[in-house]
């Protein structure tokens, strides 16, 4: 059986360290909040739709007690406030909270204990949702099986809801096991989901609740046609993180790209905004049995794949360690790596099969998602489709849980019909015809393979060393991960985080977190 | 000269067309295929393959003839004034220059779109290609959107900015035209003209018209970072 040698002292000694870093954050994390956690707890609560000139509801409310300095005490005392003063329900509420001539000032009157009791049964209710929509994964999942590992995954984009769900089915059909619609540019960037069914987007669609509850639907359709459980997937990242968790929580998606530190480095996310969003996001996924996707294998597509590859395992751990602090099982947890080594590099392939080997070993209960070649992709079809071929035999040789598929047309455009249909016949062909190598195959105990193994593992836990002493915060603002640099208070975002006051009021955060 | 595909011989003209119709495989579906090809100018077209590639659609290779012939000694193009440079090219050139090239972006006035400067600046880039915050040798700052032109040149002073990129992306009634000029005649005002380079990007610029608004390079629709990269290297490091 394929095996490198894994030191396990010292990935336990990893682990203990992204543990430490984890809890310096985890600190900051607890005595904060940010308009999306707020914004998240009101959806979550029961508030829908619009306001004024097209604006969320809940950015209404939110942004006004923000502005009047009061969001310290958390926006659901002033729901609890409003309901014990006779609002109808939360939403209600909330209409009041955003409309009312007047603040209420929370000099008298109910008290956070008050609030509290009222919320309780929207609480109940929260939680019933989130747990309702899982029952209905399982039960789904358990009565038609999704196919072997690694699972196919693919991406629709054609800024169309409607043509991304007919698309979905279409892949469906030609055996992809797991739909991701890729969102409209820089929505990540947007400090409110759209709302509704869209049709306009440019590099993608938009992530809103109602276009989940369109591809859902068509993947179902699929499930039941197939014969195969079809999953779905979207993007829990950027300004809305935590909205866009309770959504898919649900809305029933199966799958969420979800990363503690993608934001900061990738979209130039404000770092302290991102640890706070990132956490309460997690908590509802954790909840709702979603499985994260990390994103580490970006990391490689602006540095080295081969000088840099030890930043993925770290980057990894240190995931690992925000994800189980929000209460995430191993199961859940789809850490990221990538096939983005120079395939022109002598023996290029023995590293990735090196590197794809020790992390399936390292994290052996986590849906390890296994990433496509994309920075060295030209626009030569012919040559793209052999470098994924490659890259399908590292995955189902060495087991990953998720790959998502190379695209010969990668460089070029969004995939084609015809592009993604050759693509998932060429997967199954390379899985198929490789399936037990992984089994039958041993590499040297000194071979090339495993030497670069142990180098990768121990230049990862000299890095987790080096951001522990320094903290994640001086960290990153040294570049310690995809060579870029961001400070504490710098990036998008920053604003809108808030120090919890002593008498901050969150009972739905509380009931995820017991 | 007149020009035909070469496949195995001088002037067969053999072409590999790849593409999918929505119908289901059958003859009929073949029949199609082989029509399709012919209307592209193929002659004696094989189908060398017919697969369902989604219900109701077959995704076909075919192979033929291309009767199509150019004449290249029609052509002519001229050549593009800069070619992008590698990476490694600009790197090691923004180093024998001995500082880093500080560059500073904004969409300036009413615009809020930040994707072109995003694009261009950030790290992440654009199409593959990542942004100036990538390289060693640049020190990029990207001021985002909506910022005033005396906003933009007082930081841009104070950065020490070797360039100034300027974004307009919305634009109604030539406002892009207007806003950019005015940015460019207060440099002038202030006597600090010569000291930058100053660039203009946005789907509606081209290099002509950033010429003519005072500016000293124009880019439209599909820059890549490493097309900036590689004006500013020209620019600003001297002989290779």
């Amino acid at each position: 059986m394929a095996h490198v040698p894994m030191d396990e002292k010292k990935v336990a000694s990893c682990r203990a360290l992204a543990a430490s870093v984890a809890t310096d954050v985890q600190r900051y994390i607890d005595a904060h909040t940010s308009v999306g956690v707020e914004r998240t707890m009101l959806r979550a609560l029961g508030v829908e739709g619009l306001g004024a000139e097209g604006a969320p509801l809940v950015n209404l409310a939110v942004d006004r007690y923000q502005k009047a300095g009061l969001l310290d005490r958390g926006i659901s005392f002033f729901v609890g406030r409003q309901l014990i003063s006779g609002a109808k329900n939360v939403q209600d509420a909330t209409e009041r909270l955003a409309y009312a001539p007047d603040i209420d000032e929370p000099t008298s009157g109910p008290t956070p204990a008050e609030a509290r009791a009222a919320l309780a049964p929207h609480v109940t209710a929260a939680l019933e949702r989130i747990d309702r929509a899982r029952d209905q994964r399982e039960a789904l999942k358990a009565r038609v099986a999704p196919g072997p590992a690694p699972l196919k995954y693919v991406i629709v984009a054609t800024g169309n809801i409607y043509d991304d769900a007919l698309q979905a089915k279409a892949a469906a059909f030609a055996g992809a096991d797991i739909i991701a619609v890729i969102r409209a540019t820089a929505q990540s960037l947007l400090d409110y989901v759209p709302h509704g069914a869209t049709t306009e987007g440019y590099g993608g669609t938009f992530a809103t609740q109602e276009n989940f509850r369109i591809v859902r639907t068509a993947v179902d359709e699929a499930t039941e046609k197939y014969g195969r459980y079809i999953h779905q997937t979207n993007y829990s990242s950027g300004l809305c993180m935590a909205e866009i968790a309770w959504m898919a929580a649900v809305e029933r998606l199966d799958m969420l790209l979800n990363d503690a530190m993608y934001g900061i480095l990738f979209r130039d996310i404000n770092m302290c905004r991102t640890f706070v969003d990132q956490y309460v996001s997690r908590r509802i996924i954790a909840r709702s049995g979603i499985v994260i996707n990390t994103g580490e294998d970006n990391y490689l597509t602006t540095a080295d794949a081969v000088e840099k590859a030890h930043t993925v395992l770290a980057s990894q751990f240190i995931n690992e360690a925000f994800a189980l602090r929000a209460g995430l099982r191993e199961e859940q947890l789809g850490l990221g790596h990538a096939y983005e080594i120079n395939p022109w590099l002598e023996d290029s392939f023995l590293l990735e099969v090196a590197q794809a080997q020790l992390i399936r070993q390292i994290f052996p209960r986590h849906p390890i998602k296994w990433m496509p070649p994309t920075k060295h992709k030209t626009g030569d079809v012919f040559q793209s489709h052999v470098h994924d071929a490659m890259f399908n035999l590292v995955g189902v040789t060495t087991n990953q849980s998720i790959e998502l598929l190379g695209m010969f047309s990668e460089a070029i455009h969004n995939p084609l019909l015809m592009d993604r249909y050759l693509s998932l016949k060429a997967a199954n062909y390379v899985y198929t015809t490789c399936k037990h190598l992984g089994e039958e195959i041993e590499f040297k105990p000194n071979g090339r393979v495993a030497q670069r193994a142990v180098q990768v593992l121990d230049e990862a836990h000299e890095l987790l060393g080096e951001v522990e002493r320094d903290t994640i915060w001086n960290a990153i603002a040294r570049g310690a991960f995809a060579d870029v640099k961001r400070t504490r208070e710098g990036g998008k975002g920053f604003a809108g985080v808030v120090a919890r006051g002593h008498d901050y009021c969150n009972p739905l955060l509380e009931a995820l977190e017991r | 000269m007149m020009l035909r595909a070469y496949g195995d011989r001088e002037g067969d003209g053999m072409v590999q067309l790849s593409f999918t119709l929505a119908l289901a495989p059958s003859a009929r579906a073949r029949e199609a295929a082989k029509r399709f090809a012919e209307q592209h100018g193929l002659r004696e077209p094989l189908v060398a393959t017919m697969e369902a590639c989604a219900e109701g659609y077959s995704y076909f290779v075919v192979y033929g003839h291309s009767m199509h012939a150019v004449d290249v000694d029609q052509i002519d193009v001229p050549e593009i004034r800069t070619g992008a440079l590698s990476r490694e090219e600009i790197e090691s050139r923004i180093k024998k220059r001995g500082k880093k090239i500080v560059v500073v972006g904004a969409c300036t006035g009413s615009d809020a779109h930040t994707v072109g400067i995003d694009a261009i600046l950030n790290y992440k880039g654009y199409a593959g290609d990542k942004g100036l915050e990538s390289y060693k040798g640049f020190e990029a700052y990207n001021l985002g959107a909506q910022v005033e032109n005396d906003q933009l040149a007082a930081r841009a002073r104070s950065l020490g900015a070797d360039a100034i990129l300027v974004s307009q992306v919305i634009t109604q009634r030539n406002c892009h035209k207007e806003n950019a000029l005015a940015f460019s005649q207060l440099a002038e005002r202030e006597g600090w003209r010569k000291d930058v380079v100053l660039l203009l990007g946005g789907p509606r610029i081209d290099h002509k018209l950033a010429l003519e608004l005072g500016f000293d390079a124009g880019f439209g629709p599909g820059t890549k970072p490493g097309d900036v990269a590689s004006f500013l290297v020209e620019r600003l490091c001297g002989e290779p």
